[in-house]
């Protein structure tokens, strides 16, 4: 078994403004999303999600604000999962609700240390 | 209760009292002579109870009798006198005025010390359970082979290299210091859980043993959740998962002794006095730091004394399973959880991660399979139900199964 990264990522400033039951509604799609891979024992971390903004630092104690105006999707959040093949970590990843709203999953083979 | 009942059922509760009290005055190194003497009182209880009937008091009998042999041996054995004698901590007399405390108290006590000398690290954790199993709940060697799917070989060869290991590492049987307590507790708790779900599902048709696995663990637990030190967030949770799950106990079987699922129980047979202790338990498990699997499932076992058959319920419950699952996988939490999902997103959405969760040679993956397609296509259902016949090893759950597939049958024509 091999541990692959999922790194979300989506156009977030630029969402409609959702009610709280829109967003309880896309909670649940994520928490059944990850219970659905656990289930399946291949799910190494449900890792985390980030919060908007933060910094960048650059070479020269150079610092940033972000968002990051050179580039338009954000990463929201990173999970792990673990699969025997790359294959099998996309066919895990097809499921992500993060398509509705126009984002995608990079997918990552991590190289254990 | 009928004294061929009798026999096996105070071997069950009274066993591993006798033996905890004697093997803390003895030490661990000789497990086996307090086994040897508690033996032999059961040994004579059979034969003489058989001859001249039942004693007025069974258990202070059994109590008194192997406080004699106790004092007999030691009266005997010349070089145990020399040698142990010395070591036996709560006397200071010689060994004919030896006092062997039966009280209640004592009995608790010496259980809970050898509960964690039991889970010392020095021994692998299936050797702790299995050790547990033996000396704490009075189990034989078949019984825990049965448990774990294995043999009989394989147990005992397990059972005695924990002795040894034991022995080799002088563990002492004493009152847990706190340090061992945040150290074993975990295998402690593993242990009485495991305890609990050997009675609780076991596929013995045997009901008197079922429930006596049952009451021991959940007797277990109270002596930890009684303890002040012992007394955690997640002993809670176990004791109050423990109460749920009891709860049902009486309206999960007829009087054929066989199973009827949850759907299908008379909820006036829940015992309530139980569903409220799991509550309070469950209250006192809330102090957690954080959330453990036995938090989890005492919540879900909570939803579960929930007579309403709610959106909210099975959405609750699903919830919980996706959490659990994170912490730790199993293959009959996974079905489960997909059965809640069935309950809170459909059917169909439910057979399509059904199918994702690869366990097609355990038999209840293919019940969950035949329930859930059942008036969706009664065909599938039927070849699910029929493959989970095949792989089912218990003649209960090939009952129950049989009658689905004869409903699904007869539904058609």
């Amino acid at each position: 078994m091999k541990d692959f990264l999922f790194v979300f990522r989506a156009d977030y400033a630029n969402q409609p403004k959702s009610s709280p039951e829109e967003m309880q509604a896309v909670t649940k799609l994520w928490m059944d999303w990850i219970g659905g891979i656990a289930a399946q024992n291949k799910l190494t971390s449900a890792g985390n999600r980030l919060t908007s903004g933060g910094k960048v630092v650059r070479p020269k104690n150079v610092v940033t604000d972000g968002p990051y105006t050179e580039i338009k999707e954000l990463i929201g959040g990173y999970s792990i999962v673990k699969t025997a093949t790359m294959d099998e970590a996309v066919e895990i990843a097809k499921g992500c609700p993060i398509f509705m709203i126009g984002g995608n999953v990079e997918v990552r083979e991590i190289n254990p240390m | 209760m009928e004294q061929k009942e009798l026999i096996p059922h105070l071997f069950r509760t009274e066993y591993r009292k006798i033996i905890a009290v004697l093997c803390k005055l003895f030490g661990i190194e000789h497990i086996e002579i307090a086994e040897d003497i508690v033996s032999d009182t059961f040994l004579a209880a059979s034969e003489l109870w058989g001859l001249k009937g039942l004693p007025e008091n069974p258990t202070a009998w059994l109590y008194t009798v192997s406080k004699n042999k106790t004092k007999d041996y030691l009266k005997r054995n010349a070089l145990f006198v020399q040698k142990i004698s010395p070591a036996v901590k709560y006397t200071s007399v010689k060994s004919e005025e030896l006092e062997i405390d039966l009280s209640v108290k004592n009995i608790n006590d010496s259980q809970l010390a050898m509960m964690f000398a039991v889970c010392h690290p020095c021994i692998s954790t299936e050797s702790q359970i299995a050790l547990s199993l033996n000396l704490l709940c009075g189990f034989g060697v078949d019984e825990i082979a049965n448990a774990f799917l294995t043999n009989k070989e394989v147990i005992y060869k397990r059972i005695n290299r924990a002795k040894e290991k034991l022995q080799i590492e002088k563990v002492k049987i004493e009152q847990p210091a706190l340090t061992e307590i945040n150290d074993r507790l975990a295998t402690v708790l593993t242990t009485l859980y495991l305890l609990f779900n050997e009675g609780y599902y076991s596929a013995s048709q045997d009901e008197i043993i079922r429930k006596d696995l049952c009451i021991e663990a959940m007797r277990l637990t109270l002596l930890l959740q009684e303890n002040d030190n012992t007394n955690t967030p997640e002993v809670n949770a176990l004791l109050a998962l423990i109460c749920f799950h009891s709860s049902r106990f009486d309206a999960r079987t007829n009087d054929k002794g066989e199973m009827i699922l949850y759907d299908d129980q008379d909820t006036n047979l829940w015992n309530d006095e139980l569903i409220n202790k799991g509550a309070y338990y469950l209250k006192e498990s809330s102090k957690a730091e954080e959330l453990s699997k036995y938090h989890y499932e005492a919540a879900i076992a909570y939803w579960h004394t929930n007579k309403n058959d709610t959106k909210e319920k099975w959405e609750t419950i699903l919830q919980l399973y996706n959490r659990l699952l994170q912490i730790e996988y199993s293959p009959v939490t996974a079905l489960n959880r997909t059965y809640a999902l069935a309950k809170a997103n459909g059917k169909e959405a439910a057979i399509v991660e059904a199918e994702k969760l690869a366990l097609s040679d355990n038999h209840l993956y293919h019940s969950l399979l035949g329930n859930l397609y059942t008036d969706i296509n009664d065909e599938k259902a039927v070849e699910h139900y029929q493959q989970s016949f095949k792989l089912s090893k218990s003649s209960i759950d090939k009952t129950t199964i049989a009658k689905y597939i004869n409903k699904l049958q007869t539904h058609k024509n």
